[in-house]
């Protein structure tokens, strides 16, 4: 009975921890998919020059364990950058806090998983339906916006989601480079009460709990915008 | 007044090239449409007839040749590989606007219901008003038998009807010339018809079009030329009656009986 009341006392304190852990998500997540989309096209292209970087890209970000990212970025470049005009200038004051690197590496993790899905969804879209649209005169910029990538982000959305919600559960791993998001808070909880388990398993009822929310959410959104393949006749 | 001396010239192919690798599929051939024409490409499959329908909106680049809409050519450059291909996209894709094309598997854009299928053209590529878009759409619509199936997916209509909405399409795009690419061969033959009454109906209009077909009596019932293709050559060319009825050239009689 004491481990539960223990745990319900955690949850104030985790649940104000969790609007960081939705700010990582959302923002790694939206640059996840922005800098994943251009990668993509990038690998897509005919141009070595775009396709060889965007690959090497996906392979070293894919093919590295994300605390690794997150150490080489934030100890590489805290090294690095106080050696540059980046010292002296007006950024400096945020570059020096963690949750920028965290950030930084949490969107390039996420672009390297979401280029592969979305160039697949890209090369899955109907040759046909490009060339009716350069048939009546489309640019090929216009083809993109409108007619490929619109039905490649629908045709994704599910492996989509479920990167999101690795994602958001990736966070955690930003409490390792001082950021007092949902884990962090949890472990802080952890050496000032010297209880081991309870913080951690309320950190676990909070993320199952967002997770819970999210996979709901997004499946409203997928069925709302996948009709055009399941609506009946 | 079908082909007709005193009507302009609507398309003109002229001398049109085109290889797949070693492979030459057409060999340098010659047409021309004036306005209200009806041109039907007919041949056995590998007898270069689609190739040569796509050549003419460059969804394929002929090698070598001209193509010229209204009188204004597809101004081509000769790439480091000897072939030619278009020199300036703006201009290709204007041109492209007033070439109308159907496909023989409809195209329909999956993601957009029937109407929006219709309105994209003219909405983001000629800057038609929204308003004005879905009036014309509607009309549209009407003509060729689709307005209950407005607000659907592609998905939920029969073949014929995707392919009535992608002839609907195509005309809100007000082309100059409409291309065919056996528009009906992939449909369920209880479905060829309503598409080949609308295909008719645009004939006798007096639409210029040029059109791939399997469907001997329809081309022979709204052409003014009939054309057929044999290993990327013209073989035999002219009046519907005239090669239909008495072809010159063995190959097109044993092509005509087996058709």
């Amino acid at each position: 009975m004491e481990t539960i009341s223990n745990v319900i006392g955690f949850l104030p304190a985790l649940i104000k921890a969790t609007p960081l852990t939705l700010l990582l998500t959302v923002v790694a997540g939206a640059f996840g998919l922005a800098i994943g989309t251009l990668a993509a096209l990038a690998r897509l292209s005919s141009r070595r020059l775009l396709s060889v970087p965007a690959y090497l890209f996906t392979f070293v970000f894919r093919g590295t364990p994300l605390l690794v990212q997150i150490y080489l970025i934030y100890y590489g470049l805290g090294q690095v950058l106080p050696g540059t005009w980046v010292r002296h200038s007006f950024l400096w004051p945020y570059m020096r806090d963690g949750l920028w690197y965290a950030i930084f590496a949490l969107s390039l993790n996420q672009a390297s998983y979401n280029a592969e899905v979305i160039r697949g969804a890209i090369k899955a879209v109907p040759r046909g339906q490009i060339e009716a649209a350069k048939s009546i005169g489309m640019p090929g910029l216009m083809i993109l916006r409108r007619i490929t990538l619109p039905q490649a982000f629908r045709a994704c959305l599910p492996v989509l989601t479920g990167d999101l919600i690795i994602l958001l559960k990736s966070t955690s791993l930003a409490s390792t480079i001082t950021i007092l998001e949902v884990m962090g808070t949890a472990r802080m909880l952890q050496r000032q009460s010297l209880l081991i388990f309870e913080p951690l398993i309320a950190a676990g009822i909070i993320y199952f709990t967002v997770v819970f929310i999210l996979s709901r959410v997004m499946g409203v959104v997928e069925t709302r915008l996948t009709r055009y393949r399941t609506a009946k006749a | 007044m079908k082909g007709t001396n005193m009507a302009a010239t609507a398309l003109s192919v002229n001398n049109i090239h085109k290889s797949f690798g070693s492979v030459e599929v057409l060999k340098g051939i010659s047409f021309e449409a004036k306005q209200g024409d009806v041109i039907s490409l007919i041949g056995s499959s590998g007898s270069g007839k689609s190739t040569l329908l796509r050549c003419i909106n460059y969804l394929e680049t002929p090698d070598a040749g001209e193509i010229s809409v209204s009188g204004e050519t597809i101004r081509t450059v000769k790439g480091k590989d000897g072939k030619y291909h278009a020199a300036d996209k703006r201009q290709l894709e204007h041109i492209r606007t007033r070439l109308g094309m159907v496909f023989q598997s409809f195209n329909l854009w999956a993601h957009k219901t029937i109407l929006e299928n219709i309105i994209e053209g003219p909405i983001h590529v000629l800057g038609t008003s929204r308003k004005d878009a879905i009036g014309e759409a509607e009309l549209l619509m009407e003509k060729v038998g689709i307005t209950p199936k407005r607000d659907h997916y592609p998905n939920q209509l029969s073949g014929g009807q995707q392919q009535r909405a992608a002839i609907a399409r195509s005309l809100a795009m007000k082309p100059e010339v409409m291309l065919f690419d056996e528009p009906t061969s992939a449909l369920d033959p209880e479905l060829v018809n309503e598409v080949l009454l609308v295909i008719k109906k645009l004939a006798e209009e007096g639409r210029t079009m040029v059109m791939v077909t399997h469907e001997m009596a329809l081309a022979r019932d709204i052409s003014s030329e009939v054309i057929f293709l044999h290993k990327g050559l013209v073989e035999e060319r002219g009046a519907p009656a005239q090669v239909m009825r008495d072809p010159q050239s063995a190959r097109l009689r044993q092509f005509l009986q087996l058709a």
